[in-house]
C-alpha cells in the first residue's frame, strides 16, 4: 500500500513509542511518590499520533506541539535524558529546566516546541511554513494540536490562511475525545471536526489514532503534498485520553468503560500485534528490553543531575548591553 | 462568622448571588460538570442548570466579547478565564469594547461583567501559566480590577462585583484558594476600592495585594524581630485606588514599599510609586522602594522560579534598605 512505513521504520516506531509509554508511567510513578513539579500531562495510550505523525517527517521539518507533548519530542528524535532531565526541572535539561514539560524545545531536531497556550500551536506551525515558503527550503512544518485546540479562534485563522496561500504545513489533530475535563460533544456540534478542512481549502484524512501505520501512511501522503507545494492537508487521529487530564486531574467524568474499551485497543499492542508476523518475538523482546532500559536510565542519571541556579542571563536579555 | 477556605468563600458569593438574581449567569471552560479546575464552581451546575452554568470551548476571545455585549443586554456574565495567562486572549473585548462604550455612548448601556482569573506563580506551572498580569488590566481606563486576599474579602467582593454595573477583572491566586479564613455569614458585601490596614505599624507602610499581603504578613513578623514596626495595607483593590488610606499611612510612617507580584517595568509597583508621589512627596523620608518580579519570563525548574518571586525576606530586605 502507498505510503506504508517499511519494516524497518515500523519497529524504529514501535521502539520510540515504548520510550513515551516508560517515560510516561515513570513520571506517574514519581508523582505518586511526590516527586514531581507542577501538572503533568501524560500521553500514554496516544502515543500511535505523536510518534508515527513525525516519524514521516525530515530533520529539516520543524514541529510544533501542545502540552501533552511528550510522544512528539521523542518521536522528532530528541534523546530521553534531556527530556527527563527538562521535565524534572534539572540544569542539563533540554532548556536548562527553564522550560518545564509544556514548553520543550530542540530547535536542531526541529522542535520548536511544546506549547501550553492551547490553540498557539496551530498559527506557530503555519508561520514556520510561511517561512519555508518564502525560503524556498523544500522542507514542513507540523502541528500537533487537540481537539480542544481545534475551537479556539486562532485555528480558524490559521488554517484559513494556510489554505489561501497553500503553505507547506500538515495540521495533525489527536483527537482524544476530550478538553480538560470537557467532551468533545460538550464543545463542539460536529463529531468529525476535519469536515471542517474543506472550508479552508485542504484535504483532510480521518484515521485511527492508536494504529501507528495508518497515521503514518495519512500523514506521510499530506507531507508529500505539502512538500510538493500543493498546500496544507490535515489528519484527524481518532484516540482517547486513558489517563488524567494531567497529574492533577481529579478524575469523575470519564466512564470507566471507555477507558477499558480503549486500553483494549493499546496502540502498542496493535503495532506489536503487526510486527510479530514480520520480524518474530525475540527480537521485538530485544527492543522492548532496550527501550526500558534507556528510560530507566535517563531517569537515573535526571534525578542526580543537579538543580539549575538563578542568574539574570544577558545573552538571553534583550536590554543587556549584549544585544 | 463561619471558617471557609478561599475556594469555597468563592462559591458561596456565587451561591448567592445566582439565588438572588436570576440574571446571573456564569461560563468558563471545565466549570460546569467538573466545577472548575481550582473547584470554585462546585455544585452550582447542578443546583442551577446547563442554562445558567455553562461549560464552553477553548474560545476566550469570544467569550469575553459575548459577555461584554450579555452584559449590555440584561444579564449579569461572570466569566472565567481559567488562568491569568490566558487573560491576554481577551484583551479586545476589554480595551475596546467593555472599557469604552459607557462613555463613548452618553451612558446608554451599562457593563454588569465580571471577569473572574486566577494568577501567579509559585506553583511550577511555568511560563504561561504563573504570571500576575494585574498592572496591564488595571492599566485600562473604565474597568475595575480588584485582588482580595482573605476568604472573607472574596466572598463580599465578588459579591459586590457581580452587583457592580461596570465592568470589573477579579483577580485570584493559585496558592490562595486552599487558604482559610473567617467569612461572615449571610449578605455581606465588601466594597470595592476600600484598602483595609491588616497590621497597624509606625515605621514603614507596606502595600500589597493578593497574595502579596501573606508575604508582606510574614515580612512584618520578621522586621519586629529587627525592631522595625511595619504597617500593611491590604489595597483589595488596584482600580480604584484608595488614595486616601495611602496617604494617611504615609503620613504616619514616612517610608513605603510598593509590592506586586508582577513585572517591575510599567508595573503596578510604579503606578504606586507615582501615586505616592504625586499626593505624599511632602511625607516621605526616603525614596519608595518597589519589590516586584524582575522582568523576564518565569521559568519552570523550583530554584529559578522560587528565586525570581518577591517574597517576605526580600520584602523585609527593600524595607530594611528604604529605613537605612
Ligand atoms: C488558551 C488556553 N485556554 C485554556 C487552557 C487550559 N487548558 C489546558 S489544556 C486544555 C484542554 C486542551 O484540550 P485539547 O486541545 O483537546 O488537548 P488535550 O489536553 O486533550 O491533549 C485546557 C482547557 C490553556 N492552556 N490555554
Ligand atoms: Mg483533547
Amino acid at each position: 500500500m502507498k505510503n506504508t512505513p517499511s519494516v524497518e521504520q515500523q519497529l524504529e516506531i514501535y521502539h520510540r513509542m515504548l520510550l513515551v509509554r516508560h517515560l510516561e508511567e515513570s513520571l506517574g510513578a514519581l508523582h505518586k511518590e511526590g516527586r514531581t513539579r507542577g501538572p503533568i500531562h501524560r500521553c500514554d495510550g496516544q502515543e500511535a499520533v505523536g510518534v508515527a505523525a513525525t516519524a514521516v517527517l525530515e530533520a529539516g521539518d520543524k514541529v510544533a506541539t501542545t502540552h501533552r507533548g511528550h510522544a512528539v519530542y521523542i518521536g522528532k528524535g530528541m534523546a530521553m535524558r534531556p527530556v527527563v532531565a527538562e521535565i524534572l526541572g534539572r540544569a542539563t535539561g533540554a532548556c536548562g529546566g527553564r522550560a518545564g514539560h509544556m514548553l520543550i524545545a530542540d530547535a536542531e531536531k526541529g522542535v520548536i516546541g511544546g506549547n501550553a497556550i492551547v490553540g498557539a500551536g496551530i498559527p506557530a506551525a503555519a508561520g514556520m511554513a510561511l517561512s519555508m515558503q518564502i525560503l524556498g527550503t523544500g522542507n514542513v512544518a507540523m502541528c500537533v494540536f487537540g481537539d480542544g485546540a481545534a475551537q479556539t479562534g486562532i485555528c480558524h485563522e490559521a488554517m484559513n490562511m494556510a489554505g489561501l496561500w497553500k503553505l507547506p504545513v500538515v495540521f495533525v489533530l489527536e483527537h482524544n475525545q476530550f478538553g480538560l475535563t470537557v467532551p468533545s460533544d460538550v464543545q463542539s456540534p460536529v463529531e468529525n471536526l476535519s469536515i471542517r478542512a474543506a472550508g479552508y481549502a485542504m484535504p483532510a484524512e480521518i484515521v485511527d489514532g492508536n494504529d501507528a501505520v495508518a497515521v503514518y501512511r495519512a500523514v506521510s501522503a499530506m507531507v508529500e503534498r505539502a512538500r510538493r507545494g500543493e498546500g496544507p492537508g490535515m489528519v484527524e487521529c481518532k484516540t482517547y485520553r486513558i489517563e488524567g487530564f494531567s497529574t492533577s486531574d481529579m478524575g469523575g467524568y470519564q466512564k470507566p468503560e471507555d477507558i477499558a474499551n480503549w486500553k483494549a485497543r493499546d496502540p502498542l499492542q496493535i503495532s506489536r500485534t503487526a510486527l510479530l508476523g514480520e520480524v518474530g518475538e525475540a527480537q521485538l523482546a530485544r527492543i522492548e528490553a532496550a527501550a526500558k532500559a534507556e528510560v530507566a536510565e535517563a531517569f537515573d542519571t535526571a534525578l542526580s543531575d543537579p538543580m539549575p541556579e538563578f542568574s539574570i542571563d544577558e545573552a538571553c536579555n534583550p536590554y543587556s548591553e549584549a544585544h | 462568622m463561619a471558617m471557609m477556605r478561599y475556594a469555597e468563600a468563592l462559591n458561596a458569593a456565587l451561591r448567592e448571588e445566582m439565588q438572588a438574581d436570576p440574571s446571573v449567569f456564569l461560563f468558563g471552560e471545565d466549570i460546569g460538570r467538573y466545577g472548575g479546575v481550582f473547584k470554585v464552581t462546585k455544585g452550582l451546575m447542578e443546583e442551577f442548570g446547563q442554562t445558567r452554568v455553562r461549560d464552553t470551548p477553548i474560545s476566550e476571545q469570544a467569550l469575553a466579547a459575548m459577555a461584554v455585549t450579555a452584559a449590555m443586554t440584561g444579564t449579569r456574565p461572570v466569566l472565567e478565564i481559567m488562568y491569568a495567562d490566558f487573560v491576554p486572549l481577551t484583551l479586545d473585548a476589554l480595551v475596546n469594547q467593555a472599557s469604552i462604550y459607557n462613555y463613548i455612548w452618553n451612558g446608554q448601556v451599562k457593563m454588569p461583567f465580571v471577569l473572574r482569573t486566577q494568577g501567579g506563580g509559585g506553583a511550577g506551572a511555568g511560563a504561561q501559566h504563573s504570571k500576575a498580569l494585574d498592572s496591564m488590566l488595571a492599566h485600562i481606563p473604565g474597568i475595575k480590577v480588584v485582588a482580595p486576599s482573605t476568604p472573607a474579602d472574596a466572598k463580599g467582593m465578588l459579591k459586590a462585583a457581580i452587583r457592580d454595573d461596570q465592568p470589573v477583572v477579579f483577580l485570584e491566586h493559585k496558592l490562595l484558594y486552599n487558604t482559610r479564613g473567617e467569612v461572615p455569614e449571610g449578605d455581606v458585601t465588601v466594597p470595592l476600592g476600600k484598602a483595609a490596614t491588616v497590621r497597624a505599624g509606625s515605621d514603614i507602610s507596606v502595600f500589597a495585594t493578593s497574595k502579596m499581603v501573606i508575604e508582606a504578613l510574614k515580612a512584618a513578623d520578621l522586621l519586629a524581630a529587627d525592631g522595625v514596626s511595619a504597617e500593611i495595607i491590604d489595597l483589595r483593590s488596584l482600580r480604584p485606588l484608595d488614595v486616601s488610606a495611602i496617604i494617611a499611612s504615609i503620613s504616619k510612617t514616612h517610608h513605603a514599599v510598593a509590592v506586586n507580584e508582577g513585572w517591575r517595568f510599567c508595573g503596578y509597583a510604579a503606578e504606586l510609586s507615582a501615586t505616592i508621589m504625586d499626593h505624599a512627596f511632602d511625607e516621605l523620608d526616603a525614596p519608595v522602594a518597589r519589590v516586584t518580579l524582575p522582568d523576564m519570563p518565569i521559568p519552570y525548574s523550583e530554584p529559578l522560579e522560587t528565586a525570581m518571586l518577591p517574597s517576605a525576606e526580600k520584602i523585609r530586605a527593600a524595607a530594611l534598605k528604604t529605613l537605612k
